[in-house]
């Protein structure tokens, strides 16, 4: 009797495999951005699926039995590292899931919080999370993102390196061209108007490459809630610095920077988003939609 | 003294936070104290646990919506409280259990909601409340929350008081029972509602009962008692924002902590019944 139902579970396993079968390598990506990547570089020969999917929040997502058997399904498994995915680990052990993880941050400078002089001034909850994971905001990291994810697929499914070489050789060209507009961009807004404030702290990255200040009421995680201290300095900051704008998030309360901004001279900038993608038909489908919508948002806002 | 004043002469979000912590102080903390008085402590934990899925559909359906979010709570907790009254009294099920098991069917229809939406984050948000983002509307809503409570109290409060003291005896002498009962439920539901837009659900709890079990050891009488709460808790939102200010802690828990000190402290050196009282009888000193 045991074997029967070893066999009939064994069988019920096989079929959990429906994309090997079509020859495609399936591929699990912690996040939408990621999964973007992940998809420009595999192209044809993967199927990704993306666990915190558009406008979702990685930083307390809660995994469902379906990401256990996305998990426990794929070949390989694409996180960010620097742990932006505190459940990850948890996930991938109790789906018993034995292959490659590509941490696609490694090799990126990671920044700690201590180091940004912007959030000293600030209540002291940033501190405990040190390392700031959202690398992705300085395109010269997501450059990296792509070598790594390249080089995990191209281990995992030698036959197709060649593909993938190829896929990220030219979406790296793409990221070269964003750079350069991210630059021009940032480049012709004055002086000293670089500096505006935002619902969560993700922006370290992209403030640190590009030459910006920003700032923000929570504290690095979104899971920390805001205490007055912090909320009444940033309005002190607000006023004493004349920051121009304050930018709401795709995924951040707007109600706090709402209040925030009725305090003072600066004003609402349309939404960024930092932690994850819109859904497809919104404007930022896609990492590279992302970056243009967020600088055309910032130049609209701080230009003249 | 500048440090306990410049916050709030400084910064309008404190005023608003105040301000928002005093309506509900006001509104919330009588019910609390007739909650404690009929041994329904927990009830106002359940019933905070059954508004989760109508607040839950209101803002599946048309996002951070202050009047949406209200209403499906209120409709939420109102058909829990109905449901439970309706078993108990045409059924053998008494009404604790027949609240129990209504408010977890509620509450676990409410997580499964919650889930159902792919985006997580704003409804944590609604859900854990944030006192430093009450704007107009919100507060405007608190403070007519806790005007239609005071006035409603006002209006039923002689048969409350005896459905407090002696059901049985109002049953018998007036067909108000029932309908009073009922009516402060909705009470509870309403301030509920009200608190969960500052201090979040499961917060909302504490300054409703909290004040009150306070005010117990202070004063005999129901008025002394209510007046005593509302101190209370006014007074522990003042020093959980001033504490949240000071010390970068996050607001709301801070404001709970500080009715659950103003209560530990009366549990020992309250003048009625406490811990004082009881063990260290100054007898020649009282008489």
């Amino acid at each position: 009797m045991p074997t029967r139902r070893f066999l009939l579970f064994a069988a019920t396993l096989l079929t959990a495999f429906p994309a090997f079968a079509q020859g495609t390598v399936p591929v699990v990506a912690s996040f939408s951005i990621l999964g973007d990547l992940v998809q420009e570089v595999g192209g044809d020969r993967v199927t990704v699926t993306t666990l915190v999917g558009p406008d979702g929040d990685a930083h307390v997502y809660q995994p469902t039995p379906q990401d256990a058997k996305a998990v426990a399904g794929a070949h390989v498994v694409v996180v960010n590292g620097l742990t932006f995915e505190g459940w990850m680990d948890r996930l991938i052990q109790s789906a018993e899931y034995k292959g490659p993880v590509v941490v696609a941050s490694a090799g990126v400078a990671a920044r700690t919080f201590d180091d940004d002089a912007a959030s000293s001034g600030q209540s002291g909850t940033d501190n405990e999370h040190g390392t700031d994971p959202h690398a992705w905001q300085n395109v010269a990291n997501a450059k990296l993102y792509v070598a790594n994810i390249e080089a995990g697929l191209s281990a995992a499914d030698p036959d197709g390196a060649e593909v993938y070489r190829a896929n990220a050789a030219a979406y790296e060209a793409k990221l070269d061209t964003l750079e350069a507009d991210v630059k021009a961009a940032v480049a012709s807004l004055p002086e000293n108007r670089r500096e505006i404030v935002t619902s969560h702290d993700a922006f370290g990255y992209f403030g640190a490459a590009y030459g910006m200040v920003f700032k923000a009421p929570e504290g690095l995680s979104t899971d920390s809630e805001a205490s007055a201290a912090g909320v009444a300095a940033l309005i002190t900051q607000i006023r004493t610095d004349h920051i121009p704008a304050v930018f709401i998030e795709n995924i951040s309360d707007p109600r706090l920077l709402e209040q925030i901004v009725s305090e003072t001279d600066a004003k609402v900038g349309g939404t960024l988003y930092s932690d994850a993608l819109s859904p497809a038909a919104g404007p930022a489908g896609t990492y590279i939609a992302m970056m243009r919508n967020n600088i055309a948002e910032l130049t609209a806002a701080l230009g003249r | 003294m500048m440090a306990l004043i410049q916050p709030f002469a400084e910064f309008a979000f404190m005023q608003r936070a105040l301000l928002g912590c005093i309506a509900i102080s006001l509104g919330a903390t009588p019910v609390g104290v007739f909650l404690m008085l009929r041994r329904m402590s927990l009830t106002g934990d359940a019933m905070a646990h059954a508004i989760l899925p109508g607040a839950a559909v209101g803002f599946l359906v048309s996002g951070l919506s202050l009047g949406a979010m209200t209403v499906g709570g209120i409709v939420a907790g109102l058909t829990v409280a109905l449901l439970t009254g309706f078993v108990s009294r045409v059924t053998v099920l008494r009404e604790d259990a027949s609240l129990a098991a209504f408010y977890l069917i509620s509450l676990a229809l409410g997580v499964l909601i919650v889930s159902l939406r792919g985006s997580n984050v704003d409804l944590m948000h609604v859900l854990f409340g944030t006192v430093l983002a009450l704007d107009d509307p919100a507060l405007t809503l608190l403070c007519a929350i806790t005007t239609v409570t005071l006035l409603t109290l006002a209006a039923i409060y002689r048969p409350l008081v005896l459905e407090c003291v002696d059901p049985q005896f109002l049953a018998s002498v007036s067909r108000w029972s029932a309908p009073v009962h009922f009516i402060f439920l909705s009470l509870v539901v309403l301030n509920l509602v009200a608190g969960f837009q500052a201090l979040g659900t499961l917060m909302a709890v504490g300054i409703m009962i909290l004040p009150a079990a306070a005010a117990r050891f202070w004063a005999r009488g129901i008025a002394g008692m209510i007046a005593v709460a509302v101190c209370v808790a006014a007074a522990s939102s003042f020093a959980g924002l001033l504490a949240s200010y000071h010390f970068g802690l996050p607001s709301g828990p801070t404001i709970i902590l500080a009715t659950g000190t103003a209560y530990l402290a009366s549990m020992c050196f309250g003048p009625v019944g406490s811990l004082v009282v009881r063990y260290w009888p100054r007898t020649h000193l009282d008489a």
